[in-house]
């Protein structure tokens, strides 16, 4: 019988993972891929309350925004390293210290 | 062991296993392809918990834009020559403590509750009973959510575009 926690678990584990590549990676890229996890973890949690709750509709709802959001994000994300790499001519997440005084 | 548990397992652990591919593989592109089969780990689940559509938009919206998007960036950002495309790791460590830190707490956080279950949803197509309710009771954030789109996109235009007189 898989219950909630099954899927709490699962999603834990994603987000610790995300969580991981957010702190250690340099390169931009991999930082944005390590938020991708964190929302999709935040997404299952949404989807596993959805499910086992008060039997609505509204957690999947949410996880569409939040689905819209990340697109979003990864859009003008992408645009400011491409930017900084046209500026550095590298993506590594150090070299942006431009306003550092 | 039933059929559920069994598929949950299997989506379960592709979805983790690839996602620590992600974090840990020495190579960019490793971690794109990685992140593929997370994103289709997810939608699995999705399917488990009776989502049909959101699986079915994690799969379009994910899979086809943003890990595309993603690939998009390691090309741009990687002079073409340039083959090993590896990616510096800092802090590892340290990195390592909070991740495994959070985990545990979470983990115990979600163990320890008495969540607040109520009778569930059994397992039905979802597809028509959204769209009613971003039509109606929800209209008003799917109208905003849209608004939010455009803007982001214009901006990520504005900010990559080159300057004629620069």
């Amino acid at each position: 019988m898989i219950t909630l926690q099954h899927y709490l678990i699962v999603s834990a584990a994603l987000f610790s993972l995300g969580m991981l590549g957010i702190l250690t990676r340099r390169n931009a890229v991999n930082v944005l891929m390590g938020v991708e996890l964190v929302l999709n973890s935040a997404n299952l949690n949404l989807v596993a309350f959805s499910r086992f709750g008060s039997g609505n509709l509204q957690g999947q709802l949410f996880a569409v925004f939040v689905i819209v959001i990340a697109a979003a994000e990864v859009a003008v994300a992408l645009a400011i390293v491409l930017t900084l790499y046209r500026l550095r001519r590298t993506s590594n997440l150090d070299a942006a210290d431009i306003l550092r005084g | 062991m039933n059929a559920e548990a069994a598929v949950f397992y299997v989506f379960g652990a592709i979805t983790v296993l690839s996602a620590a591919v992600v974090v840990l593989a020495r190579s960019l592109i490793y971690s794109a392809f990685a992140l593929l089969f997370t994103f289709f780990g997810v939608a699995g689940l999705y399917v488990l918990l009776g989502a049909d559509f959101l699986a079915a938009t994690q799969l379009l919206i994910y899979v086809g834009g943003i890990l595309v998007l993603l690939l998009f960036g390691v090309m741009l950002t990687h002079k073409l020559y340039d083959l090993d495309l590896r990616s510096e790791v800092t802090q590892f460590l340290a990195g390592i403590i909070v991740a495994s830190g959070l985990f545990v707490i979470v983990i115990f956080v979600a163990v320890r509750t008495q969540w607040a279950t109520g009778p569930g949803r059994p397992p039905s197509v979802t597809t028509a009973e959204v769209g009613r309710l971003f039509m109606g009771q929800y209209l008003l954030p799917f109208e905003a959510a849209s608004i939010l789109l455009l803007v982001a996109l214009m901006g990520a235009a504005m900010i990559v575009r080159r300057r004629r007189d620069a």
